[in-house]
This record gives structure tokens, C-alpha cells and sequence, in this order.
């Protein structure tokens, strides 16, 4: 490990553009400069350029090429997913489930549905981030319009029982919806198999541009079933099969879909890597480290994803220390916000406010080598003895 | 930084739902009949921002006469540090308050 490079395990919160990405959006900054509606010939080859990246996306999810929609986020996506779903069957029923772990972008426009008279459902977890399938079923009335429980989980990396989940909403007749952001591009999607209608993705979390998202909606490529079981939630032109208007991002999507090329070539391989570094991860630092623990489910987790317990100390203070050792990772702890509240996650897995400050997210990706894990593996005791050294609450 | 082994007074102060604990540790003697703090420590279960505040106020009141000691507001830990972020400003409030705990118990102690 080069002491002057900066070691990046932060992935789950943004991942550094593929070089290949790169090459891709500025070509298409420079050349492809047309408006994807215009007849003109400059407009028929932006066009070719959204129909190749939306054909790359869909192969990756196995959904249709024309179900994919691109939003200007993750974030747009859940928005226009729960409240497009809700406003177009208010008149069926009012009540969504959601689950008590879910990402802002979700759990928040749930909470403005619930202000105009929505009734809401958060699912609880078991300690492990897991949703009950069975729960969820007991939950179902005959006004539920909408589930929405997501893949994998942001924080922990715990995925979700989906393969039930869909098959339950199924059966139920209830639109259901995923916020697949953390697993989209690193874990194997199927929503046919899956039975999802409505899923959530964003680029730059599989190493294309910020400000690209996509939103899979089943069933809406034929212009007959625009709109059928959903409602767009902003308006202009019928951009998007109506569902998003305004001009496509080009080059941010032409940059989407190169990404998830190579998201899908090196699936296989790289799953199998990233395992390898976050079991060593995760052992090591457990052994190496007294009173230190693994947060979400040790096997349904994001091949990607380590997050850690250490008592005693508190969250950002050791992430503070890790950023002067040049390693960059993140916290479960609220406490940068405005609301001093612990992570609404750790709490629902059951940690104490206390234990839940003393949360440590290590996320891996694409460039992580074993020689950064070494690094963090070397780096990482000292810190949380300095720390417990100066806590309070140590035993 | 750390416990301070023969204190003779410990403030206690926190919030664990926001995540911070503070201890601090005094230690007094008199001086031309003032009574000014020796010695001073901390241990903080906290943001860097509450361990940076609970490490400026053993550096300010070091020294000091309990009098001025208990003047010491939470903005001028924060200014001692060149500001803190808004969201930030309740961690000056908890060394300010841990100082002025550990005084209070001081001078009970003394009286009783």
C-alpha cells in the first residue's frame, strides 16, 4: 500500500466512474448533442443512443427494453414509483406497506402520503434486517395498493426475502415495488422470476454518472398500458412513455448503460471476488478487535457490504480517524444532520442508541484490492483503542 | 485526555440518544487564597466535535480560578476552536456543562 494513495471503501455511498463510463459520456458530450425527440437525423442519433442504453439496463434485470425509464435518480425513481402508484389507486384503496429499514427516498414520500390521509404499514425486521414474509401477508387488507420493501438494504447490506415478497403481492393482486439502488449491478436480478412491477436503480452506484436513475415499470412499453397502474408525478411532454417528462440526460445515460455492460460481463466473477475480501474483512476485524460485532445477516448480504459494532465508541469519531489514515468509510450515526437520532436501521435491528453510534460501514467495489483490505485490517485496531481509551463508557 | 486518577471532582454530562457521554476531571488547589484548577482531563464517548470541545475547554480553563472557570460559555469553547457548524453547537454546551458539573461537585464537597 502506497502511503500517499487514498484508499476509497465507501461504495455503497458512491462508486468512482469506470474509466471505460468515462470515455463513453464524453463522447457523447462532444457528438451526440441531439434531442432524442427531434425527427432530424442529430435527434434520430441521440435516440439510438437511449435505445442501446435502455436495451443494456433491461438485459441485466431480464426485463423488457421497453419497460425502463430513465429519471434523474434513485431518489426520482422511489418518488414517482409510491406516489405515482398511490395517486392512480387512491380509488381502490389507501393503505401501502413499507418496511422499517427502508432508504429516505422511499420512507419519506410514504410519509407525506400518510399526511394526505394514505395509511401506512412499517414492516419491523428481526435483528438480522430481515422482513417476515409472513408478516407481510398478515398485513395485506383489501385496500393495500402498493408494497414496497427493499432489495438490499443501504446500511447493513441485508437482502430481503424478494423471491416471497413478489410472490406474495402477487397472489394478493398488490402492486409491488423495490428500491434495488445497493443491489442493482451486484447481485443476480430477475423481476420476471421475482414478480416485481416496479424497481429503482441509479448509476452512480455501479460506477456511472451521478444524476442518472432508471425506473422499471412492467408492463408499460405498449402506449395501451401507459399509465394503467401508475400515474407520472411531474408533467411537460411525454418523454419517457409519459411517465418522465423532459429532455434525456444523453450522455448520463449513454454512461448508465456502458456501466451496466460491464456490470453484467463481470457479474459472475466479481461477486465471487468481493465475497472473498468482505468474509477476510469481516473476520479479521472481528477477531482482531474484543467487543466488536457484525451488523445485518452474516450470508444475505450484499457481497459488497460490512458493517460493523464496535461498543464503546462512537461512529464518527472513528471514521474521522480513518479519513486521517487515508481511508475513506462511513457511519451509521445521524449525527452529521440536523437530526441527532441514531440510524433509524440500527434501531430497528434493535440496537441501543448507544451501540447504534458506534456503527462503522465498510463497503467494497470494483477497484477494492486485497492489498487495500490489508491496510484498513492494519489501520483499523489502533483507532478503536485510541478511542475506547478516551470513552467514558467503557467497561 | 483520560481519566485523571486523583480528582477531586468528575462532571458528568451526555446525551446517549445523540451519542455523546462526557466526563471531566478536575483537580484543585489554592493559590494566594484562590482556589484554581490545577490539573484537567476528559474522556468523551462522542463526534469528533465532542471530543474537540472537550479537549479546548481543559486547555481553557487550565489554570484558571474556579470563578472564571464557571464564566466559561459554550461559545467560547466554540469560538476557541474557530466555530462549529450549527448542527454542532450542542457539543460545546456538553463540555461547558461537564466543567461547570464538575465545579458544582467540587465546591459541595467542600461544604458538606
Amino acid at each position: 500500500m502506497n502511503s500517499s494513495e487514498y484508499v476509497y471503501l465507501d461504495y455503497a455511498a458512491t462508486t468512482p466512474m469506470d474509466p471505460q463510463v468515462i470515455d463513453v459520456v464524453e463522447k457523447h458530450f462532444k457528438n451526440t448533442y441531439g434531442n432524442p425527440s427531434s425527427l432530424h437525423s442529430a435527434g434520430q442519433k441521440a435516440a439510438k443512443v437511449l435505445y442501446n442504453a435502455r436495451t443494456s439496463i433491461a438485459s441485466l434485470i431480464n426485463a423488457d427494453r421497453k419497460d425502463i425509464i430513465f429519471t434523474s435518480s434513485g431518489t426520482e425513481a422511489d418518488n414517482i414509483a409510491i406516489q405515482g402508484v398511490a395517486h392512480k389507486n387512491k380509488d381502490r384503496g389507501n393503505h401501502i406497506i413499507t418496511s422499517s429499514i427502508e432508504h429516505h427516498a422511499v420512507e419519506n414520500p410514504c410519509k407525506f402520503l400518510m399526511k394526505q390521509g394514505f395509511d401506512v404499514t412499517f414492516l419491523p425486521v428481526d435483528k438480522f434486517g430481515l422482513v417476515d414474509p409472513i408478516k407481510l401477508q398478515e398485513e395485506i387488507t383489501n385496500e393495500t395498493i402498493l408494497i414496497s420493501i427493499m432489495f438490499a438494504n443501504n446500511e447493513i447490506g441485508t437482502i430481503e426475502p424478494i423471491n416471497d415478497i413478489g410472490e406474495i403481492a402477487k397472489d394478493n393482486d398488490v402492486i409491488f415495488h423495490t428500491d434495488a439502488v445497493q443491489a442493482f449491478g451486484k447481485i443476480p436480478i430477475d423481476v420476471k422470476e421475482l414478480n416485481i412491477d416496479l424497481l429503482s436503480a441509479s448509476a452512480h452506484k455501479i460506477y456511472g454518472p451521478k444524476g442518472v436513475g432508471m425506473l422499471y415499470m412492467k408492463n408499460q412499453g405498449i402506449r395501451q398500458n401507459w399509465g394503467k397502474y401508475i400515474d407520472p408525478i411531474m408533467f411537460g411532454g411525454g418523454h419517457e412513455r409519459n411517465m418522465r417528462p423532459s429532455t434525456e440526460n444523453v450522455p448520463g445515460i449513454a454512461g448508465f448503460g456502458k456501466a451496466a455492460e460491464i456490470c453484467e460481463e463481470e457479474l459472475p466473477i466479481e461477486i465471487n471476488r468481493q465475497i472473498k475480501l468482505r468474509d477476510r474483512l469481516i473476520k479479521t476485524t472481528l477477531d482482531s478487535i474484543d467487543d466488536s460485532y457484525l451488523n445485518g445477516h452474516p450470508k444475505k448480504r450484499l457481497p459488497n457490504n460490512a458493517n460493523f459494532g464496535f461498543k464503546y465508541v462512537e461512529g464518527e469519531s472513528i471514521l474521522l480517524d480513518l479519513d486521517s489514515g487515508k481511508i475513506a468509510a462511513s457511519t451509521g450515526s445521524a449525527c452529521s444532520s440536523a437530526s441527532l437520532e441514531p440510524s433509524h436501521v440500527l434501531s430497528a435491528i434493535g440496537l441501543t442508541p448507544q451501540d447504534a453510534h458506534g456503527s462503522l460501514r465498510v463497503s467494497i467495489g470494483r477497484f477494492t484490492t486485497e492489498e487495500e483490505i490489508d491496510y484498513f485490517l492494519e489501520k483499523i485496531p489502533p483507532i478503536i483503542e485510541r478511542l475506547r481509551e478516551i470513552s467514558p463508557v467503557r467497561k | 485526555m483520560g481519566e485523571l486518577k486523583d480528582a477531586d471532582a468528575v462532571g458528568e454530562t451526555g446525551n446517549p440518544v445523540c451519542g455523546d457521554i462526557s466526563y471531566i476531571y478536575i483537580k484543585v488547589k489554592e493559590v494566594d487564597g484562590v482556589e484554581i484548577i490545577d490539573d484537567i482531563s476528559f474522556q468523551t464517548f462522542g463526534c469528533g466535535a465532542a471530543i474537540a470541545t472537550s479537549s479546548m475547554i481543559t486547555e481553557l480553563a487550565k489554570g484558571m480560578s474556579l470563578d472564571d472557570a464557571m464564566k466559561i460559555k459554550r461559545e467560547d469553547v466554540a469560538e476557541a476552536l474557530s466555530g462549529l457548524p450549527p448542527q454542532k453547537m450542542h457539543c460545546s454546551n456538553l463540555a461547558a456543562d461537564g466543567l461547570h458539573n464538575a465545579i458544582k461537585i467540587y465546591r459541595e464537597k467542600r461544604e458538606a
